[in-house]
């Protein structure tokens, strides 16, 4: 087969980690390869490295058996090569067409021709199933919809080489189905599309090639049809893998801990998202809330956390009204919560370790008396907390941006866990985390609900929701689809209320 | 076409010891660059940072002149570092000395029959007040409507600087000066010389002990841990139960607090009476002060040391080489933009290169 790009000996470090180790990488034509590894192996710096984003420290790449300089992405889609990223690159108040053709020059003279641009995209989302209306506006469109503008602003460039970076990640399982397809018509025109992914299950089902990166370097390659996902999954974390980890059934249910009724309550722009949201949660028990991102489940989690005010309904927690409670009264409830964004809201990252740690308790004894801090008893404390919840860090003073992901993730674990709370809100809580850090925060939050914690896990991880819960909430655009118990439920029910389907009864609280 | 082009990329933080050096390398760089504008006059910079240093150390007279100058910027120094730490931009030091100088005025002006030590005391507590209130106004607006503190706190300087000339030139105008001035305070609300025939006064060790209670709150207490919580990141902070709001205010006030006794020091201890131009700009180079001392209290006396040293030895310098006094306001501008670059480029990894 034809080799479309060659990175030979790619090399690249920040600070003091090396991002990619002397990597060699090849894209044939007609083929998906995968690149897999956890987060933080080196797979998105690898494939910004080819995209002209960073810049390497040392290696070759050759396009077209060609040796290339890349510095921009510019450079890169004048190779044929394109990049949809996590984070999409869009301009909000632009329709789609206008996002299409920016930044290209206009085709006649001065003078942009909006029209003709608008008949080549509708051929082309026609062409690969890329369904899109070319006269919206960004902000009107749903996050797969967007991603699809991103696919046809790569494809309206003329490119060979496709990069998609976690395109799943935002998607129900019903659209990362219709992009596979979409995928596959483009390599029978034969381009070629590298997915960047740690899920295994949709590795296994689109990709003909996978190359697995670990700690930033190469850890193997592999061809699908010589290879399983268990093996896969070893090569990615160096181990064997538990897949599940042991459940215990609780056999009664406890006691109702937080009842919401009603809830309502608006996103940053003035929008309602939360269109009367009603649960409850019970103690000894986790309610999942599945759902695509952006369907309100950051607002309730702003709302349960006392950083948002509800518009309209009411929460209850033990008995007792906590409706527009502050943060700090929320708190000393006993209600623990493991917010969604560790870096701007469960973390001050410029403050020591150990702060850290106290943060929601430096102002309760023994850690502080009259206006002092006890910073002695804060220390022994941290100490304490560090060595319990095997927290990686050189000292309990060392600076918390210098954590990885997985040891901030347990700085806050930590610090909520050891105040024994009696509820916890837990976000998104092994997101970005590598497998090691997840199954470790999955074990302590199953062991806190054998204790007696009813915890409400917000996760788009489907994987992680189907895992852990006892019973799931599903949420699309701020109202609940349905509330079914872990056995009733599939990944096909899941998907299709994800979408907007009501499906079983809703049980309403009380 | 051929372009360079700059990428920034966060790095680890420097060392502690390195935060250490690193204001000693903005005052070399700064002087360094510093001479280039003495090169351009013709005269030789060694010959001129010798008279410098020598006119703000060199006599025992320019060290206790040095000392008389230094209280009032390691007060506002220490304000304005205050403030920074809860990244409340507080650039209103300036109109915060003269809103405590005056209050301080009023109650000097008043001949209460009190012992010095009470009477003092009630000066210093109005001088604070003064500074307080008069901070406590755009931290508020802050905080309740989000008015940008970086304007408000700027534009109250001259409300205030004009309104004590108002006074000065009005109802409160000494009828026995040739100048705006008010009428001298009580003897007994004088802060006392240090030492026989010389400008020192109290309000040295005063300012130095405020260094010490500063290094105590900001460390030791829960406010201080609060303080810099919200400095750091206000939504983290409030999002973990801190009241950032309210933080902000508190710290606002004190600033503005300490800096009304920057004002007290000017009235209390060196003139004895208020005038318009009681201030040379001691709030703006606390600003500079701040920075340099890295907005620890004892990295602020320091700098604070340091610039009296130069804006006292300013005058020296310009009769003996030849230079205008204004050089010295020249290498505090420089040192400010010295040290802000530094802590950019310490935070920050810039990569260079050629583009097409």
């Amino acid at each position: 087969m034809e080799k479309v790009v060659e990175m030979r000996n790619i090399r690249k470090t920040f600070l003091h980690t090396v991002a990619n180790n002397n990597i060699d990488f090849d894209i044939y034509k007609r083929e998906v390869v995968t690149l897999l590894g956890e987060n933080g192996a080196g797979k998105t710096t690898l494939m910004k490295i080819l995209y002209g984003m960073y810049s390497m420290d040392s290696g070759e790449i050759y396009v077209k058996g060609k040796k290339v300089d890349i510095e921009s992405p510019k450079d890169a889609i004048s190779l044929g090569i394109g990049m949809v990223h996590q984070h999409f690159t869009l301009v909000k108040s632009f329709t789609v067409t206008e996002n299409v053709i920016l930044g290209l020059p206009p085709s006649k003279g001065i003078e942009i021709d909006l029209e003709s641009a608008k008949k080549d995209l509708i051929s082309l989302s026609k062409k690969y199933g890329l369904e899109v209306n070319p006269d919206a506006k960004i902000w009107q469109l749903s996050v797969g919809e967007k991603q699809r503008v991103e696919i046809i602003k790569a494809l309206y460039r003329n490119i060979d080489v496709l990069i998609l970076d976690e395109p799943t990640a935002v998607l129900t399982p019903q659209e990362a189905e219709n992009l596979f397809d979409t995928l596959r018509l483009l390599t029978k025109e034969g381009k070629s599309i590298v997915f960047i992914s740690h899920k295994l299950r949709e590795v296994m089902e689109i990709s003909d090639r996978i190359v697995i990166l670990r700690n930033g370097s190469l850890a193997g390659e592999k061809n699908k049809k010589d290879t399983t996902k268990k093996e896969l999954a070893r090569m990615m974390v160096g181990r064997e893998v538990l897949e599940i980890i042991e459940k215990e059934e609780m056999p009664e249910k406890g006691k109702p801990l937080l009842v919401v009724q009603n809830l309502h309550a608006l996103n940053d722009k003035g929008i309602e998202a939360l269109k009367g949201i009603s649960f409850e949660v019970r103690s000894e028990e986790i309610l999942g809330i599945a759902g695509v991102s952006g369907n309100g489940q950051r607002e309730l989690e702003n709302v349960l956390c006392g950083v948002r005010e509800n518009t309209d309904g009411r929460i209850v927690f033990k008995g007792k009204e906590i409706t527009g409670k502050k943060p700090k009264e929320i708190i000393n409830l006993g209600i623990g919560r493991v917010p969604e964004d560790r870096m701007e809201e469960g973390l001050i990252l410029d403050l020591p370790v150990f702060e850290n740690l106290v943060i929601e308790s430096y102002d309760k004894k023994p850690l502080s008396s009259g206006i002092l801090i006890n910073y002695s008893s804060v220390k022994d404390f941290a100490e304490r907390i560090v060595k319990e919840y095997d927290i990686k860090t050189p000292s309990i003073y060392t600076m918390t941006r210098t954590l990885s992901g997985g040891n901030l993730q347990k700085v806050i674990l930590a610090r909520v866990l050891s105040r024994n709370p009696e509820f916890i809100i837990a976000s998104q809580p092994i997101r970005g985390l590598d497998v090691g850090a997840a199954e470790y925060i999955h074990t302590k939050l199953l062991s806190a609900r054998a204790n007696g914690v009813g915890i409400l896990l917000i996760s788009e991880d489907l994987d992680e929701i189907l895992m852990l819960s006892d019973r799931i909430l599903v949420m699309y655009e701020g109202e609940v689809m349905g509330i079914l118990d872990r056995e009733d439920i599939t990944i096909e029910k899941l998907g299709l209320m994800m979408t907007g389907a009501r499906i079983g009864g809703l049980h309403e609280p009380n | 076409m051929s372009l360079i082009s700059f990428k920034l990329e966060k790095r680890t933080p420097p060392s502690w010891w390195f935060r250490m050096l690193m204001p000693i390398m903005a005052v070399i760089i700064s002087l360094a660059i510093s001479s280039i504008f003495l090169l351009a006059l013709r005269k030789n910079p060694f010959t001129a940072f010798y008279y410098l240093f020598y006119g703000g150390l060199g006599t025992k007279f320019a060290f206790l002149e040095m000392l008389v100058k230094a209280t009032p910027l390691i007060l506002t120094g220490i304000a304005v570092s205050i403030a920074f730490l809860a990244k409340y931009w507080n650039i209103g030091a300036e109109g915060q000395l003269y809103a405590g100088a005056l209050l301080a005025t009023w109650v000097g002006i008043q001949n209460f029959n009190l012992s010095p030590f009470f009477y003092v005391s009630l000066v210093i507590i109005a001088g604070f007040v003064g500074g307080g209130v008069w901070s406590f106004i755009p931290a508020y607006l802050k905080a309740k409507f989000k008015v940008d503190d970086v304007v408000t706190t700027l534009l109250m300087n001259y409300i205030m600087i004009y309104f004590v000339s108002a006074i000065l030139t009005g109802p409160w105008r000494n009828p026995v000066s040739m100048w705006p001035e008010s009428v001298n305070i009580a003897e007994n609300a004088r802060l006392i010389q240090l030492v026989p025939r010389s400008r020192v006064h109290i309000g040295f060790l005063i300012a130095v002990a405020i260094v010490f209670v500063a290094y105590f709150i900001v460390k030791k207490t829960k406010l201080g841990f609060e303080i810099r919580a919200t400095g750091s990141n206000s939504k983290a902070a409030n999002f973990l139960g801190i009241n950032t709001l309210k933080t902000i205010i508190i710290a606002s006030v004190l600033s503005g607090g300490v800096a009304g006794l920057a004002g007290v020091s000017e009235v209390a201890g060196v003139h004895y009476h208020l005038i318009h131009n009681l201030s040379p700009g001691y709030g703006y180079s606390g600003i500079v002060i701040a920075m340099l001392g890295g907005l620890n209290p004892f990295g602020v006396l320091f700098a604070a040391l340091y610039f009296s040293v130069i804006i006292t030895g300013a005058q020296m310098m310009s009769r003996s080489v030849g230079i205008p006094p204004y050089i010295a306001d020249v290498i505090q501008g420089i040192t400010l933009i010295v040290m802000l670059a530094m802590l950019l480029l310490f935070e920050y990894k810039i990569s260079i290169r050629r583009g097409k």
